[in-house]
This record gives structure tokens, sequence and C-alpha cells, in this order.
């Protein structure tokens, strides 16, 4: 009994202890939730949101003014979205992305979506960076893409009009530095989440598949024809991917190395992340180096394109003869349900788009 | 200043009033943990272990494990008295990620005999399709065509062939579906596994169970991997093989208590 009324009271002397910091906390944001769409809600985990990092109106309007702003980039010339452009799934349509001096990248731009639902960190096609604040250092500072500073970065965010204001209601911070600046793109992008496919209508009994979509999915899920589900997800997983990283039979040999380059592990050279199937109709060219410029050369690969290497995904069947030899209607078919996966709300929703107001 | 001076304060009482407790009889209870391990005829498996084609099957196929990741559920413990603590209602276990191998049980145990018991994969009445928001995400459902549900193994890898040729295997265990499409029939083929008795002391305890991976391949039923590597999902007669040879491949491993002197 002692302890219990020790407890209690220090409790009570510690939290009236607590006004005398009040003074000094200044603008609190408003918290901000992200739109789940009911299926996620059923299906998976709730978003993950760091700690350190919770998503606030002020914060996510501050991302998305920095996400469209082209003073990131050394010569003022490009912004995230010019590598993640909407109407492109918030990917990119040429092969590899351009950077500030023209140098070209090294692979395709991977779609911005759903990766507040990104349970297991590595991001990027070869998972390099653990969180969605740490990803977005690269683009940033990497000489065939931004090539830009921090140091200049912040010099930009003081000297304008209207962002110390930004981040001082956002973070409560005078002092811009790169940590503000990656989690207000981070709280941006966890919020571009797409949910509103045919697909998903369908499954909520809003839309029917067509013949050919159905049958589409009917390939996806059998494992003596598509086999798509164990990368890519199923009705289930309304992420459509597995976020883990594969050799798909791609190369005999890697020009890039991929995950394996990442982490020096030779047993992984050759894997990329499985890409969410999502918005596909948006998101062309396809694979990690944009090789393949349409679904159809991508069934044709999985089909009849499969080569071996020593790092092959073990779910890569019938690799000595390319592939499962998919027919040429359920070739179509597989693509017709892939398109339905698309959401055009996503790549229009006015909240992902630029605004007007500074 | 003041709270640091309220803290040593309430440091000081809650020492002085420990004086209160010292009649009690003390009771050591254990924190419980199950450490899911694999092997191969003896030789650990971890991912350490991953991709080399360093292991001979009963049949003489020289093979590696590159995936290997399964689902144990209804993780009992059980006293001598018949009462049972459910350590988990299922665990993921993934070798590769090293994820799931650890199973910390979320009450403590008093010291002395007990059962351990568990089942690989769900039971029917668990195997819900779309149940667990964690599984799903982790890609680990089974498609409606095959009975929905979920995976209860994902083991892969390579193996040389007849013709000696390497090539991909995916051994996927799952609750057989007969005639898979609109209406398959399905039998559960989950597996109770009984691990026997065991003895918790000390304040903490790791309890070993292992799977031999060998036995998936042996016993009683030879596998053929020439004949059956892929596509085992829609197979019927083979998902009632491989759980005839799952009935012996867990064992009770090392049981590792902290003894407090």
């Amino acid at each position: 009994m002692n302890k219990i009324i020790l407890t209690s009271l220090i409790l009570l002397l510690l939290a009236s202890c607590g006004k005398d910091n009040d003074d000094a906390l200044g603008y609190i944001p408003t918290p901000a939730e992200i739109a789940t769409p009911l299926l996620f809600q059923q299906l998976i985990p709730e978003a993950v949101i760091p700690e350190d990092n919770p998503q606030t109106e002020e914060g996510i309007a501050l991302g998305k003014r920095l996400f469209y702003d082209k003073r990131l980039s050394l010569d003022n010339s490009i912004s995230c979205a010019s590598c993640h452009r909407p109407q492109e799934g918030f990917s990119d349509s040429r092969t590899v992305s351009i950077g500030v001096d023209g140098a070209p990248g090294t692979r395709n731009s991977m779609p911005l979506v759903n990766l507040a639902f990104n349970y297991f960190g590595n991001f990027n096609w070869d998972g390099s960076a653990a969180t969605l604040e740490e990803q977005h250092e690269t683009p940033i500072t990497s000489p065939i893409e931004m090539h830009s500073t921090f140091a200049d970065i912040t010099a930009m965010v003081e000297a304008d009009a209207n962002y110390p204001l930004q981040f001082e209601q956002a973070f409560n911070v005078t002092n811009v530095t790169k940590t503000e600046v990656t989690k207000a793109l981070a709280q941006f992008v966890r919020t571009m989440v797409s949910g509103d496919s045919k697909f998903d209508r369908h499954l909520l009994g809003e839309a029917t598949l067509t013949p050919q979509e159905q049958n589409g999915l009917d390939v996806f899920l059998d494992e003596t024809r598509g086999d798509c589900f164990h990368c890519h997800g199923s009705p289930t997983n309304p992420l459509w991917t597995d976020n883990i990283f594969h050799n798909n039979g791609l190369d005999t040999t890697f020009d890039d190395r991929g995950r394996g380059d990442f982490t020096g592990d030779p047993n992984q050279f050759g894997q990329f992340k499985s890409p969410s199937l999502r918005n596909l109709a948006y998101t062309a060219p396809y694979m990690h180096d944009g090789r393949f410029a349409t679904l159809e050369e991508v069934v044709n690969h999985y089909s009849e394109g499969l080569v071996y290497s020593d790092t092959i995904d073990p779910l890569m069947k019938a690799v000595d003869v390319g592939g499962v030899a998919l027919s040429e209607t359920d070739k179509a078919d597989l693509v017709a349900f892939l398109l339905s996966l698309s959401d055009p709300s996503f790549i229009n929703n006015p909240a992902f788009l630029p605004s007007n107001n500074p | 200043m003041k709270k640091i001076a309220l803290l040593f304060i309430a440091l000081v009482s809650f020492l002085a009033c420990d004086n209160d407790d010292e009649t009690a009889t003390p009771v050591v209870e254990s924190v419980v943990s199950i450490s899911f391990t694999q092997s191969f005829d003896g030789s650990p498996i971890t991912a350490n272990e991953f991709n080399a084609i360093s292991y001979t099957n009963e049949n003489g196929e020289q093979l590696s494990i590159s995936r290997l990741r399964y689902l144990m559920s209804d993780i009992v413990l059980t006293d001598a008295n018949g009462t049972e603590a459910v350590i988990g209602d299922y665990s993921l276990v993934d070798v590769g990620e090293n994820s799931g191998v650890l199973l910390e049980a979320p009450m403590t145990f008093e010291p002395g005999e007990y059962t351990l018991s568990m089942r690989f994969g769900f039971s029917d009445a668990d195997n819900t399709n779309a149940a667990y928001p964690d599984l799903n995400a982790a890609s680990w459902g089974v498609p409606a065509p095959l009975g929905g549900g979920y995976h209860y193994m994902q083991m892969e890898g390579m193996y040389i062939n007849s013709e000696d040729v390497n090539t991909n295997y995916q051994y996927h265990t799952i609750r057989a579906a007969e005639n898979p499409g609109e209406a398959p029939t399905l039998t559960d083929t989950s597996i109770a596994i009984n691990l026997g008795t065991l003895t918790i002391e000390g304040s903490v305890t790791i309890i070993e169970v292992n799977m031999n991976i060998e036995e998936w391949y042996k016993n009683p039923i030879v596998w053929d991997l020439n004949e059956l590597y892929t596509m085992l999902m829609p197979n019927y007669e083979a998902q009632i093989m491989m759980n005839q040879n799952g009935q012996n491949v867990f064992n009770l491993g090392l049981v590792n208590s902290a003894i407090d002197n």
C-alpha cells in the first residue's frame, strides 16, 4: 500500500513539473491519418508510421511542396516529381531517368505507391534504404540525380519567404536540417495510397470482372500457369508485392548486381525487389532497368524468356525451356487482369498533385 | 532539479519498501522461449547455409535450400495438472530473414515438468481465408481455387536432376485440395506434434524445436525430386505424401535453463 501511495504522489508531482516546459513547445501541428482503403483495413496491418515522424497536416503540406520544388536540385532544373511523375504512376516513362547534368541513371524509377505499408523496410530496387526518410537522401545528393547538397537546400529554405514558417509549424525548428527535409518528404510520400482499382471494387462487390480479366486472375493464381502470386501477392494481399528480393531470370550475368551490390552477398547478385503490380497501366517501362516497354513483353519473359544464373529464384519454373509456355489466350488475359489493378483516382488525386499555393 | 530530487526520494522509498516482502517465499518463475531450428540429418541449417548444393536426400539427389518459411500454430505448454498455457497462436518462421525463430511466451512458468505441443500449419478450424493481416502482408496466403487459407511451408532451392541439370524445386505444403477450382475438396494436412515432456527451471528456459529437413524426403516415402519438384500445391497426392513424411520431422532439441545461484 505504501508503494501505491508513493507512486501516485510522484506521478502527480511529475505531471505538474511538466508544465515548466510548456512555453517552449510552440506551435503544435495537427495530427493526420493515412487514408486507408477499406480492403487494406480488412486485410493487412496498419500503415507504418515512425514514432519520431508522425503524420501531420503541416508536415504533409511541406513535404508536398518540397516534392515539387526544383530548387532541391543543383541547377533548379528537376524536382522529385520530374522522375516520379504523377501521370506515370509516380514513376518515369523513360527507361532510366535523367539527372541534372544530363547523366542517365542506372535504373527505372520505382513507382511511389503504398510505401506506408512496406512493413519490412528495405526501400529501393536493392533495398538500400532502411526507412522512407533515408530513402530520400540518395536521390537529392546523387551526382546522376539531383546532385544537390543538404547545405544548399537548407540555405535555400532559410532564404525562402514561406519555408521557414512551414518548417517551424511542422517540426518546431528554426534551424532546418536534412532531418526535417527528409521527414517532410517521407510524410507526403506516405500519404500516396492507391486502393481504388477496378479489381478492388470487384472485391468489394462494386464491379464485375470481364471473362478475360477473370481468366487472367485464374492464370495469375494457378501454380501450373502464371504462378504470379508467390511474389506479387493475391487478392488477400492488396499491396500486390511481397516486398522482398528475387532474381527473376532476366540475365545470365549481371551488369547491375542489385541487392547483392548493396549487401555484398554473392547469393543476392541479380536480386531486385518485387514491385507492386498496382497502376501498371501508367508505369511502363517495366523491370528494374526498364527493359520491357509493354506488359506483353513482361509476360513473354516469364512464359518463355527465363534464363539461368546461379542465383535465379527457385520460384522461377521450367527455366531450362525458358518458362511455363503460357498460351496466347492466357497471356492476353493475364495482361487484362493486371491492368484491372490500375487506379485512375490515384494519379488524379489533387492531394498528390502540385498545388498553386506555396 | 526538483524532478531529480523527487526521483531520488522515490528510489530510496521503493528500496525501503522492499523490506515488506522479506517474509514471502521466493518463487523463481521462468521466462520461456521456443527456439525453432533446422537441420539436415544433423547439420544445422541457417541462412548462412543457404544456396549451396551440399545436401543429399534419401533418393540420392543433391540439393540446396534457398528459402525456408514455415508456420507453427497452437503452441502450448501443459503442466502436470493438465493446465494449458498458450505460448503462441501461430508463428511464421522465416529462416532466411531470421524472423520468427525465437518465440517468447507471454507468461512466466513455475518450475516443473511440462509437455510441449504444437501444430505444423493451421488446423482447418484456424485456416480461415484472409484472417491474419500479417500473413496476408507476407503473401503467405493460398489462392482461393486451392481452398484459400495459408501455406504451411515454403521450402525451395535447387537440385541436380537426373540429366545433371541444376533445377529449381518448390516443396510447398498446404491443405490438400482435390479438384482445384470453384469447389475443391479439402483435406486437413496440418500435423499435430507432441514433443514430449521437458523440465522448466531457473529464470530463463529456452526450448529448442528442431526440424530435420531430411525427413521430408525420407520417411515413410522416399521422395523422388525428379518426379515431384514443382507445382506441388495443386497436386493432391503429393500433399498427402508430404503430410505422411512430416509426421516425424519435428523433434524436441536442447532445453537450456539459466539457474540462479
